[in-house]
């Protein structure tokens, strides 16, 4: 019979890929190089901030690798998995490369990921880095030894904010009466920001009303609504891909001033105001690394990547964009970490666990950092083992409808403010899960043989 | 609606009982010699919790006839309770815990299934629609759900259960199989009994069901309550063994669409089905994506392969459902029938079609 004939062909091609499949398993590894497991997102609602950060850290692990051979010969190598910025996709992902010999660190770039990391990562002993954003009380080293969100944790990025409405307005004090209405995307990354800025607001004096944007956010009319309604003096937007130039269209169409709206750390992108158009134009952003090319660090990789065909953005009109250069920034974190660990360690490859130890002593002032040829690109990180977002400072950009423009200074948010919150929610998390608070001491014990063996524990 | 083979038809050379047993000897003994922590927790973890979600759903849309879009969200209304059971009543087993979700999730069922008195087909679709939005906007709109969590997501507990931590990706293999088996062989027993020829008879002519004195509305709404119960547990699954966290829109309607596309392609009233069609539902994107990775990872990026991958699955699931409608459990028995040819002559394969 005809038709059984293609029910066989189609099992017996069933049967080869599965074996195939099994051949896929099995990964090589070879000494002298540190791997990257990178869980990209290049298709999806949120394409546009993989594409760019993953192709910075990228262009910069490339170019370390060309114009250095690798950190003092170690070569840097990364396999890319699609996770779509989903947890599931982004679990199998890490499960998928886990594996993998000479992990040095985890770069998700998404909260959600990065909550369903963070037990299987400690049981590893190998860092998860959550630049700008991830679990804010992930900040406490102590309880968290092996997640950082390098340079602004979202506390700090709030207290940036509101610090920035604050001078704007003439001072704190003035901040008293005023009305600021928080839109944010209905994700975990998003309401992670939901009680500090209640405990600001009241702090503070400046009422606060918090809207959310359920994901993906390509229809905001009843958001803009309410917020017409309210009629904030201030619109903070704490947004995340699509969400951003729909926010500022929308905040057009129903006539609220665009400098009035201060986007957040993940809003502040060429792709999110550009599709905006002219709605966009005064439109204020804060920022932890300007964009353009005109940095050392970005000319050399134009220099020796991309003028030959090496490099990983397609569009070449992206080279430093927002995103393009927060991932060069990550790239820069994640060597020099690398780095460090080696001097003490040996110039060898490491484990994670040594890694972890040069992520806590990441201490880049800003004369390395213009060492780095990022002077200007970001401002300094110095990173302790209690300490695990390493003082980042922030500026602000306005958009003048062609490119960002900076319009502060380096701000410092108000660490002190923030500090015992979040050591508040990390010994609470401490108890729930019944864990040793961290001394210095235990930082210092470093594992240098692999555990990843043993995962079956748990 | 059609389905493939009645529920006699579709037993084999062997009794339910030896079938059970071969599974268990596989799935308790050999599997754990073979499989390492990737395949515990990329590959088995998700298809026994998506296989347990569409058992439960092909309960209710395979064999009582009534289309559900709102898998997820019971799956969802699983987890949360389960976690909130655990959280909040000191000292309560984890079995019971799970229980009382599972009862909770059979709760919410009767509830949503309510409408399914009044409406059919399309109809009760989009009003099943209304469960997946109403849950997962009240798990996001009210913290206490999460218990405060500044960001919504939780971490799931551990999985003790008399005194036996469950831990380690084996572990978790083994609390999931475990339940998957026992409530798959209730909802074996289930179809087999006058109840499940109640869905049957609902699903296939209601109101001839009606005139032979099949009580229609008590039928329907204990499909739902069994079929949410089962689900609910297959959110414990997903959130305690796969995932390890709980956060609400890991259960949208995406994943209610994923699971209605299991008993579809595995084959709509047979339990079997919902098992081969969540392997194929995990297992090829993970295989091709190997595949295109082991190939063409070197020539594309991961955005690309991604993308084709895609148009592979779906180009793969036309074919498929072209080429056998009635389901991996339709094939599964034909490819059985020609490899036992001449011991199965005896009683011809012979299509039911209802």
């Amino acid at each position: 019979m005809e038709r059984h004939r293609k029910k066989t062909s189609f099992l017996s091609g069933l049967a080869a890929s599965l074996t195939l499949f099994a051949g896929a398993l099995t990964t090589s590894a070879s000494a002298d190089e540190q791997f990257f497991p990178l869980q990209s997102y290049r298709v999806g609602p949120y394409a546009a901030g993989g594409t760019g950060f993953f192709g910075g850290t990228i262009d910069y692990f490339n170019l370390i690798n060309s114009r250095d051979g690798g950190v003092n010969g170690i070569k840097l190598t990364w396999d890319e998995c699609e996770t779509q910025y989903e947890v599931e996709r982004g679990v199998e992902c890490y499960e998928r490369l886990k594996s993998h010999a000479n992990i040095a660190a985890w770069n998700p770039l998404s909260v959600g990921i990065a909550y369903a990391m963070i037990d299987r990562i400690t049981q590893d002993k190998v860092p998860l880095i959550t630049i700008n954003h991830g679990r804010t009380d992930s900040t406490d080293g102590r309880v968290f030894p092996y997640v950082f969100p390098l340079l602004l944790n979202p506390y700090s990025e709030t207290s940036g904010i509101i610090n920035y409405i604050a001078a704007k307005e003439g001072g704190e004090a003035n901040l008293k009466g005023k009305k600021i209405v928080v839109l944010y995307h209905g994700s975990p990354y998003g309401k992670e920001t939901i009680p500090i800025y209640e405990l600001l607001s009241k702090k503070l004096g400046f009422t606060v009303q918090q809207i959310e944007v359920p994901h993906p956010g390509n229809e905001q009319q009843a958001q803009w609504l309410t917020i017409r309604q309210a009629k904030p003096d201030y619109v903070v937007l704490r947004g995340w891909g699509v969400m951003n130039p729909v926010a500022l269209k929308t905040a057009q169409k129903t006539g609220f001033p665009a400098d009035h709206i201060i986007g957040n750390v993940w809003s502040n992108s060429e792709e999110d105001v550009i599709p905006a158009g002219d709605a966009a134009v005064g439109y204020t952003a804060i920022t932890t690394q300007a964009s353009g090319a005109e940095y050392p660090v970005l000319q050399e990789i134009v220099k020796t990547l991309y003028d030959s065909g090496k490099g990983n953005l397609e569009d070449k009109k992206r080279i430093g964009s927002v995103y393009h250069n927060l991932g060069i920034v990550n790239g820069i974190l994640n060597v020099e970490a690398v780095r460090i660990a080696q001097e003490k360690f040996g110039k060898r490859t490491l484990t994670g666990d040594e890694v972890r130890w040069g992520f806590e002593h990441l201490h880049l002032d800003e004369k390395r950092v213009a060492d780095l040829g990022a002077k200007g690109l970001f401002h300094s990180i110095n990173v302790t083992w209690d300490n695990h977002e390493g003082d980042g400072r922030v500026t602000f950009q306005q958009w003048d409808g062609k490119k960002w423009k900076v319009v502060s200074d380096w701000i410092a948010p108000d660490w002190k403010l923030l500090r015992p919150i979040i050591e508040k929610s990390s010994e609470a998390y401490a108890k729930e899960k019944g864990l040793k608070i961290r001394s210095a001491g235990d930082a210092d014990k470093v594992t240098s043989i692999d555990v990843k063996g043993e995962s079956t524990k748990n | 609606m059609t389905n493939a083979y009645d529920a006699q038809q579709s037993r084999g050379l062997l009794p339910a009982w030896g079938y059970l047993l071969g599974i268990g000897v596989v799935a308790y003994g050999i599997v754990p010699l073979l499989a390492s922590d990737y395949v515990y927790d990329a590959i088995l973890a998700p298809f026994l919790a998506l296989s347990l979600a569409a058992v439960g759903l092909n309960l209710l849309t395979g064999y009582a006839g009534q289309v559900s879009l709102g898998s997820a969200a019971f799956m969802a209304v699983g987890a949360f309770a389960a976690y909130n059971f655990n959280l909040r009543i000191d000292g309560l087993p984890f079995i019971l815990s799970v229980l009382f979700a599972g009862l909770t999730a059979a709760g919410f069922g009767v509830v949503f299934g309510l409408p399914s008195l009044r409406l059919k087909g399309f109809y009760l679709a989009l009003s099943t629609l209304a469960a997946q939005f109403f849950v997962e906007w009240a798990l996001t709109k009210f913290d206490w759900f999460s218990n405060y969590n500044s960001s919504g997501v939780i971490d799931a507990p551990p999985i003790v259960i008399f005194g036996v931590p469950f831990s380690g990706p084996s572990g978790r293999y083994y609390f999931a199989l475990t339940v998957v088996l026992l409530l798959s062989a209730f909802a074996a027993r289930l179809v087999n009994t006058q109840t499940g020829r109640n869905f049957i008879a609902v699903r296939d002519n209601e109101t001839a069901a009606r005139i032979i004195g099949v009580p229609v509305f008590k039928t329907k709404l204990l499909a739902a309550a069994v079929s949410s119960f089962i689900i609910g547990i297959a959110g414990i699954l997903w959130a305690f063994a796969y995932l390890r966290t709980v956060e609400p829109h890991g259960f949208n309607l995406d994943r209610s669409f994923e699971i209605l596309f299991i008993i579809i392609i595995g084959g709509l009233a047979t339990l079997r089905g919902a098992f081969l069609g969540a392997a194929l539902i995990v297992v090829l994107p993970l295989v091709l994506s190997r595949i295109g990775t082991l190939l063409l990872g070197g020539y594309f990026n991961s955005g690309v392969l991604d993308m084709s991958q895609r148009i592979l699955i779906g180009a793969l699931i036309i074919v498929f459902l072209i080429v056998e409608p009635d389901g991996l459990a339709a094939l599964w028995i034909r490819a059985r029938n020609r490899f036992f040819g001449a011991l199965t002559s005896r009683r011809p394969a012979r299509e039911v079609t209802a």
